[in-house]
């Protein structure tokens, strides 16, 4: 008959053995631009920090032990998952002529580029939030703040982004860039803005 | 006719708010915005196979095959991508858009991992962690990489 209790130190053993392999690792990457950053490792009560770039740890059950890595390394264990990367979320900004849903003629230069940007990812999630100055009422900003955004989601579409990817509202005069006094006509606040996922 | 007061006035309240949230709401936790080979999502029992543009639920488990890889981008930017033979699960994830601040926990079970924290991380440090079976990791506006071994 099988004695229960010994039942139990048997698996627990295996537990052992098993968890005595290398379970994985983890590995920092270089911050693009350099800041600073940091990854913690923790097993138990035993914790490693990792923050220089390929600063990496082996995962084991004697706790999490340092390693250098390198980019050459990286490229083989992990190529395929860095391949699969998304794009990262970016945001634009285009700008409009006081008063008006049209856009200046700096912006009008910008266009094609923040579009080309915009059809590069596959299904591009998209938020275009329109703005206006502080000139006027919100019975008159908060319509023109949602034309300037329409206009904005009509031109995406005619680039062939899908309707049901962009999502057009207006903010009025209520989130302006630069702070103002109410009144006060600021070029930097008559915009819309684009987020891209 | 069938009203319903209460989703109404949520529906009016939803509106009024910035327009960050409005587009959170409709994104899920977050979205595969990059896919090769054979990947499924088990979700409540259920095997679907992943497509780019799918949107992705909170306690969704990711798999992919031995020619697969996905990349997922979560509603606070976070980006995660997984190599051949992997399963990565999404534990936890709450996101408050207009302060950033909430929890993001994931878990890879097997295979390779890379991560791009985004804007919970940067809120604060100890918000977002990935497991594995026997560690804790944590970041700290990072970009890191993970495996499991089989």
């Amino acid at each position: 008959m099988i004695n229960p209790r010994r039942g139990v130190v048997v698996l627990a053993l295996l537990l052992g053995a098993c968890a005595s392999r290398q379970e994985g690792a983890v590995v920092l990457l270089p911050q693009p631009g350099g800041q600073p950053s940091a990854v913690t490792a923790t097993q138990g009560s035993q914790q490693l920090v990792l923050d220089q770039p390929y600063a990496a740890a082996q995962l084991t059950s004697g706790g999490p032990q340092p390693y250098q890595s390198s980019a050459q390394e990286v490229q083989v264990q992990f190529g395929p998952a860095l391949a699969a990367r998304p794009m990262p979320p970016a945001q634009f900004t285009l700008y409009f002529v006081e008063g008006k849903d049209e856009f200046t003629e700096e912006s009008k230069r910008l266009i094609d580029g923040v579009f080309a940007e915009i059809a590069k990812r596959p299904l591009p999630d998209v938020m275009v939030i329109g703005h206006t100055d502080k000139v006027g009422s919100d019975a008159l900003n908060d319509p023109l703040s949602r034309q300037r955004a329409e206009i904005v989601r009509a031109a995406l579409m005619a680039r062939g982004i899908a309707v049901d990817r962009v999502v057009a509202i207006g903010r009025g005069k209520r989130e302006p860039i630069v702070p103002t006094a109410d009144g006060v006509a600021e070029a930097r606040n008559r915009r819309v803005e684009i987020l891209v996922r | 006719m069938r009203f319903q007061p209460r989703r109404m006035r949520s529906g009016l309240i939803a509106f009024s708010l910035s327009a960050l949230i409005l587009l959170d709401c409709a994104a899920d936790v977050g979205q595969v915005k990059v896919l090769k080979g054979q990947v499924a999502v088990e979700r409540a029992g259920r095997t679907l196979a992943a497509q780019v543009g799918m949107p992705l639920a909170l306690a969704d488990v990711l798999k992919t095959g031995a020619d697969g890889s996905v990349g997922i981008t979560m509603r606070d930017n976070s980006l995660l991508s997984a190599g051949p033979n992997s399963v990565l699960s999404l534990d936890q994830f709450e996101f408050d858009p207009a302060t950033s601040e909430g929890r993001f926990e994931s878990r890879l079970q097997r295979g390779t991992l890379a991560v791009v924290s985004g804007r919970i991380a940067k809120a604060s440090p100890s918000a977002m962690t990935v497991r594995t079976p026997s560690a804790v990791l944590g970041v700290r506006g990072t970009e890191f990489l993970v495996r499991v071994n089989d």
